[in-house]
C-alpha cells in the first residue's frame, strides 16, 4: 500500500510540477499569503471573486490555486494575529493571546519563524494523513448506495452547522436555508419550475458564485465598513535578521508542535470541526499540559506553536471528506467542490480512480505549496508587514468591484450583479440577527445531490423510509446523527448557567 | 430575532403553498420548507423565553447608515452603468461610489481610486481575460 501510494505520489507531483499547473499553485499560495495578511478580507470572499476566473482554466490548475489560496491564508493570517494582535482570521484567534504579547516583547520575529516551522510539520503531517486515508475512505464509500449517501450528507451537513460557530439551532436553520436555495430552478426529474416567482434568470438555479459572494463579499463589506480601527503599526518592523530562533525556543515548541498536530489531524476527521476548533482545542490542551501554565497569555512560545502546527494539519485535513466522499466540512471545501463541479467533474469517491490527476495533483501541490510559502515568507516578511499597513477604505471598494465583475463573468449577464446584491442585502440582516452564513453554502452545494440521493433511495425502497435503518452502514450514520442532536440537547440543558462563562471564553469572536 | 424567526415560518409556509405540486418534484421541499418553519418558531421561542424585554435591537449600537448606503449603490450601478454604458462607467461609479462609504473618505483620493481600478479592471478582465463585456458603447472603436 506503501508503494503504491508513493507511486501514485511520484505521479503527482509530475502533474503539480507542470509549468502551467505551478504557476497557479504559486499564484493561488501568494493571493491567499496576502489576504491572510491583509486585515477586513476573507479568504471565502477570495476564493468566491477567483471561482469565475477558473472557467476557463483546467481542472488541475484550478483546483491547485483555490486550494493555494486557502492554505496560503493561514500563513498570511499568522502575521496578523502575531504583529497586530488582530484575529482577522478566526482560526488564528489563539494565536493572538501568546503572539503579540512576544511581539511587545521583541520576540515577534522568533514567533514568526516557529509558526512557520510549526505550520510546515502540520501541514506535512495533514498531507500524510491525506495520502493514505483518503483512498481507503473512498475505496469504503465506493460501496456506498444511495441512501448511504444520504445519511451521510445528512450527518455532515449536521456537524457542518451545529458544530460550527454560533447557536447550533440557527445553524442548522441557516443550513435547511441553504437546502431550499439549492432547490430553486428547474426541478432535475421533472424539469418542473421551483422558486422561480417566473424570473427566467432563475430557471438554472441560483448562481454559486453569486451566492458566495454576496454573504461573504457584499455582507462582510457592509459589517466591516467603517469598523476596521487604524492599524496599531508600531511593532511591525520586523526583518528577516530578526526569525531567527534561538535553540531554547525551539527545543520548548518541538513537543507542542507534534501534540497539535496530532490534534488538528484529529479535528480535521470529525465533519464540521475545522481549523478553528482545532486551534482552540490545541491551545485549551496545552496550557493544561504544560507545567507552567502561567506563562500562557503572557508570550509563551509553545502557545503560537501548538495550536499554529494544529490549524495547518487540520486544514489539510479538511480535504480529506471533501476529495474522498465528496462531502464537504465547511464552506471553504464546498467552494472547492462547487468549482470542481463546475468543471464537469463529479465530486464523490469515484474522484480519485477517475480523475487521478487532480486527487495527487493536489496532494503534491500541498507540498509544493506549502515549501513556496515558508519560502515567500521568511525572506520576504517585510513586503507582508508594509501590507498590514494599507487601510480598508482603498481595499473595499476595490474588492466590490471585484465581485460585481466576477460574478458578471460568471454569468455574463447584469442580473446575477443584482442577484448578489439582494443576497449579500439579505445575509447582512442575517448577520446582525446573529445567523452565521456560512453553512447556507454548505447546504446550497449538497442540496441538489441531497434530494437526487433521497430520491432514488425512495425509488429503490418503494417509499419505505426503513430504508435509511435497514441498511447496516446507513443505520450507523443515522445513529451518529441521532447521538448528535441528542448530544446537543444534552450539553443546552445541562450548561443552562455555570458553563456559560465557558462559552463565552472560547468563542472565537 | 424574534422578527427572523418568524420569517423563517412564514418563508417556509409561503414555500409549502409554492410547491404543493404532484408529489414529485415538490415533496423536499416541502419538507424543507416544515422543518425550518420549526426551527424559526423554536428560535423565536427560545429568544421569547430568554431575552423578554430588548429583541429589538437588530440595528448595531452604531449605525453606519452611510457606509451601508454605498456599499450597496457601488454594484447598483455597477448594473446601471454597466447596462447603459459599459464596462468603464461600470467600474468607475462602482468602485468612486463605494469609496464614499468611509467616513475619512475624501472626494479626490475616492477620485483617484475609481479612476486606477477602473484602468487595472479594463486592463486585466477586458484585455486580459477577454471577459465579454463591452467597455464603454462609445469606445467600441478602440
Amino acid at each position: 500500500m506503501v508503494e503504491s501510494a508513493l507511486a501514485n505520489l511520484w505521479f503527482g507531483f509530475s502533474v503539480a510540477l507542470e509549468p502551467h499547473n505551478l504557476l497557479w499553485c504559486m499564484v493561488g499560495v501568494l493571493v491567499g499569503n496576502i489576504v491572510g495578511v491583509l486585515p477586513g478580507m476573507g479568504v471565502l470572499a477570495t476564493i468566491s471573486i477567483l471561482l469565475p476566473l477558473t472557467f476557463g482554466m483546467n481542472a488541475v490548475a484550478a483546483v491547485l490555486m483555490l486550494a493555494g489560496v486557502f492554505y496560503g491564508a493561514q500563513y498570511g493570517g499568522a502575521i496578523c494575529s502575531i504583529l497586530l494582535n488582530l484575529p482577522c482570521h478566526p482560526p488564528h484567534a489563539v494565536t493572538c493571546l501568546d503572539g503579540f504579547p512576544l511581539t511587545t516583547q521583541g520576540k515577534g520575529g522568533t514567533a514568526l519563524s516557529i509558526t512557520m516551522l510549526a505550520s510546515f510539520v502540520g501541514a506535512s503531517f495533514g498531507i500524510t494523513e491525506m495520502i493514505f486515508l483518503a483512498p481507503a475512505l473512498a475505496r469504503t464509500a465506493l460501496e456506498f448506495g444511495p441512501s448511504e449517501v444520504c445519511s451521510l450528507m445528512l450527518l455532515g451537513l449536521l456537524a457542518g452547522s451545529t458544530l460550527a460557530r454560533g447557536s447550533p439551532v440557527k445553524g442548522l436553520a441557516m443550513t435547511v436555508f441553504g437546502l431550499l436555495l439549492g432547490m430553486v430552478g428547474s426541478d432535475m426529474g421533472t424539469g418542473t419550475e421551483r422558486f422561480t416567482f417566473g424570473i427566467m434568470n432563475l430557471y438554472d438555479g441560483i448562481e454559486i458564485v453569486a451566492l458566495a459572494l454576496g454573504l461573504f463579499g457584499i455582507a462582510e463589506f457592509m459589517k466591516s465598513v467603517n469598523r476596521t480601527s487604524p492599524v496599531e503599526s508600531r511593532y511591525v518592523n520586523v526583518r528577516m535578521r530578526d526569525m531567527r530562533p534561538d535553540a531554547a525556543d525551539l527545543k520548548r515548541s518541538i513537543l507542542p508542535m507534534i501534540r497539535g498536530t496530532l490534534l488538528g489531524s484529529l479535528c480535521a476527521l470529525v465533519p464540521g470541526t475545522g481549523p478553528t476548533i482545532a486551534s482552540f482545542v490545541s491551545y485549551a490542551t496545552e496550557k493544561k499540559v504544560s507545567r507552567t501554565p502561567e506563562r500562557f497569555g503572557g508570550g509563551a512560545i509553545e502557545g503560537v506553536a501548538c495550536p499554529e502546527a494544529s490549524t495547518h494539519s487540520s486544514v489539510q485535513g479538511d480535504f480529506i471528506p471533501t476529495m474522498s466522499l465528496g462531502i464537504p466540512g465547511d464552506s471553504v471545501m464546498a467552494l472547492i467542490l462547487a468549482a470542481l463541479t463546475i468543471q464537469g467533474i463529479v465530486p464523490g469517491p469515484q474522484l480519485i480512480s477517475q480523475h487521478a490527476d487532480v486527487f495527487w495533483g493536489l496532494i503534491a501541490s500541498f507540498w509544493i505549496g506549502n515549501i513556496l510559502l515558508v519560502i515567500f515568507n521568511v525572506p520576504l516578511i517585510g513586503i507582508w508587514v508594509k501590507l498590514l499597513t494599507i487601510p480598508y477604505r482603498y481595499l473595499y471598494p476595490s474588492a466590490l468591484f471585484f465581485v460585481c465583475i466576477g460574478v458578471y463573468s460568471a454569468t455574463n449577464d447584469l442580473f446575477g450583479v443584482g442577484e448578489t446584491l439582494v443576497i449579500g442585502v439579505f445575509g447582512y440582516a442575517l448577520l446582525l440577527l446573529g445567523f452565521h452564513p456560512a453553512p447556507v453554502l454548505l447546504g446550497f452545494v449538497l442540496g441538489p445531490r441531497f434530494e437526487e440521493n433521497f430520491r432514488r433511495a425512495m425509488l429503490i425502497s418503494r417509499g419505505d423510509l426503513r430504508i435509511f435503518i435497514e441498511r447496516p452502514i446507513s443505520a450507523v450514520l443515522i445513529g451518529l446523527c441521532v447521538l448528535l442532536i441528542a448530544g446537543l440537547i444534552y450539553v443546552r440543558l445541562r450548561r443552562k448557567r455555570p458553563a456559560m462563562r465557558l462559552s463565552v471564553r472560547m468563542s472565537p469572536d | 430575532m424574534v422578527f427572523l424567526g418568524l420569517g423563517a415560518a412564514l418563508e417556509g409556509s409561503r414555500y409549502e403553498i409554492g410547491t404543493l405540486q404532484q408529489m414529485g418534484p415538490g415533496f423536499l421541499p416541502v419538507v424543507l420548507g416544515v422543518i425550518l418553519a420549526g426551527l424559526g418558531i423554536l428560535i423565536a421561542g427560545a429568544s421569547a423565553i430568554s431575552a423578554g424585554g430588548h429583541d429589538e435591537e437588530i440595528i448595531p449600537d452604531r449605525p453606519e447608515w452611510r457606509g451601508w448606503a454605498c456599499v450597496v449603490a457601488g454594484p447598483a450601478l455597477f448594473i446601471v452603468g454597466g447596462y447603459y454604458g459599459g464596462l468603464i462607467p461600470a467600474a468607475f461609479l462602482c468602485v468612486f461610489v463605494a469609496s464614499l462609504g468611509d467616513r475619512t473618505a475624501t472626494l479626490g483620493r475616492s477620485l483617484v481610486l475609481a479612476a486606477g481600478v477602473t484602468l487595472l479592471g479594463v486592463v486585466l478582465f477586458y484585455y486580459v481575460l477577454g471577459v465579454p463585456f463591452p467597455s464603454g458603447r462609445w469606445m467600441s472603436g478602440w
